[in-house]
């Protein structure tokens, strides 16, 4: 293999994809090196929620572009991304959680978001299973807009489209290392032959930091295993993901009619080992059966495995970095890189395409941890 | 109209995975993930070797040589309640 390209993206996931989807668009010559085959990392793994309810300023306003772009996402791709807004009920437990939450609504709603704060004995009204008593809840935030979509035909569907608009997309394809000339990158060495390419966008998820050490270039990433798990397939019963920041679990049921949802394992490190463990299951089931009795009648049919790339303060690194020129970040999601999937890749394409740089990307860059203190996302999940 | 099923938890059909084939879905782990083919209670057990079949025959690739996926625990659908009781202790 010899080519050249004006981007070269590396990974397959959902950033990936869609990025080589808009600057396909915009008329570059775009090469997607994945390692394994596409949405197989975090997007794959993923609890496939969209939602807009976040404590940052910059994940709240990502969010909210995101949902308006999958609202029309199915028409534009020509497949159904099966983007359904069931709305996500974040339940509320302690009086600090109330001011923490009465905070973000009033943020949120500067925005021009819809959210609304439950007394207690709505919650049901929401989501009929729940046990209020049970999840010790006193009140709930409520955005009828979030929802979630399917992960992997959200990535099919972008990568179809690029496809179709002249993007190359290689699977099953490692990048070994990355080639720089004169302070700029000039190319992808791939173990199937060299790509010639000016930018380099670094979407590998919670690779993303052995790639950037290529360059010498240090991303404060670290990868968390995350377990998610699935039941049977059952009748219609509630619309909104349920989530709680208290007991960190997350619930909703697909369109296909089982219920996914996560937790994190008690005593949790950091590192690379992807064994499902049975402390998750037990933990998870204590938790859903707590929060909704009803489902311990339930089967578990699967349950899986995968990374949160986490940074310090829980936001994703966008942009150019000092160093090399051309090497852009589009990593360190820490959990939430699915949702606000649409809006980062089109600002990542409006600055390697047509220069144009933004509040979000100028905030999110990697240089807001040069021994500054930074704004950390309190709203996650998982 | 006549259908072979391929996998009975996901109502896929032969021809369903065909035209996956066809749309360039060649990676077993890829047309899980977009039929949902092995995601059901069976978990792959009846649908995977005849999927890999399918792909043996589409695009040469030995049986023997395509992957089976990740293994997803547990084996068999257990329920929730089961799953959550704390009684292990004494049952043992």
């Amino acid at each position: 293999m010899n080519r050249k390209a004006d981007v070269v993206i590396i990974g397959g996931g959902i950033t990936g994809c869609c990025l080589a989807y808009l600057l396909s668009k915009k008329g570059l010559d775009v090469t997607v090196v994945e390692k394994r085959y596409l949405a197989s990392g975090a997007t794959g793994a993923c609890g496939a929620g969209i939602r807009q309810q976040w404590s940052t300023r910059e994940n709240a306003l990502l969010a909210i572009q995101s949902v308006k772009i999958f609202e029309r996402l199915s028409s534009e791709l020509g497949q159904d991304i099966e983007f359904r807004q069931g709305g996500y009920l974040i339940a509320i437990h302690t009086d600090n959680e109330m001011e923490q939450a009465e905070r973000n609504v009033a943020m949120q709603r500067s925005l021009g978001l819809k959210v609304d704060i439950l007394e207690p004995e709505r919650l049901t009204d929401v989501v009929p299973i729940l046990d209020v008593k049970g999840m010790k809840a006193i009140g709930a935030t409520f955005c009828p807009t979030d929802g979630h979509a399917n992960p992997f035909k959200t990535t099919f569907a972008y990568a179809d489209a690029a496809r179709k608009l002249g993007a190359t997309i290689l699977t099953h394809t490692s990048v070994v290392n990355l080639k720089t000339t004169q302070k700029a990158v000039s190319g992808v060495v791939t173990n199937q032959g060299t790509i010639r390419t000016p930018v380099v966008v670094n979407a590998a998820g919670v690779d993303a930091k052995a790639i950037a050490e290529m360059v010498h270039i240090h991303l404060p990433i670290t990868p968390f295993r995350k377990e998610i798990m699935a039941t049977e397939r059952l009748e219609p019963l509630f619309d909104a993901m349920v989530i709680s920041f208290t007991d960190g679990i997350y619930f909703s049921q697909q369109k296909e009619g089982q219920i996914v949802g996560g937790i994190p394992i008690p005593e949790e490190h950091s590192g690379f080992l992807s064994t499902p463990t049975f402390e998750f299951l037990s933990h998870m089931s204590r938790t859903l059966t707590r929060y909704a009795p009803v489902l311990r009648h339930v089967n578990m049919l699967r349950h899986w495995t995968g990374f949160y790339d986490v940074t310090p303060d829980a936001r994703p690194l966008l942009g150019p970095v000092k160093g090399p020129q051309g090497f852009i970040q589009c990593s360190g999601f820490s959990g939430h890189g699915f949702m606000i999937s649409p809006m980062v890749c089109q600002l990542l394409a409006g600055f390697i395409a047509d220069n144009k740089t933004s509040e979000v990307l100028e905030t999110l860059n990697l240089s807001r941890f040069k021994g500054k203190t930074t704004d950390r996302e309190l709203s996650v999940v998982g | 109209m006549k259908r072979s099923i391929v996998c009975r938890c996901e109502d896929i059909a032969e021809e369903d995975v065909l035209q996956a084939i066809e749309e360039g879905y060649t990676d077993i782990e890829e047309l899980r993930k977009k039929l949902r083919i092995g995601m059901g209670p069976c978990q792959g057990r009846v649908c995977l070797p005849l999927v890999a079949k399918i792909l043996e025959k589409k695009t040469g690739e030995k049986v023997a040589q395509i992957p089976t996926p990740t293994v997803r625990p547990p084996l068999v659908p257990v329920p929730l309640g089961t799953l959550a009781s704390e009684d292990d202790e004494q049952e043992s």
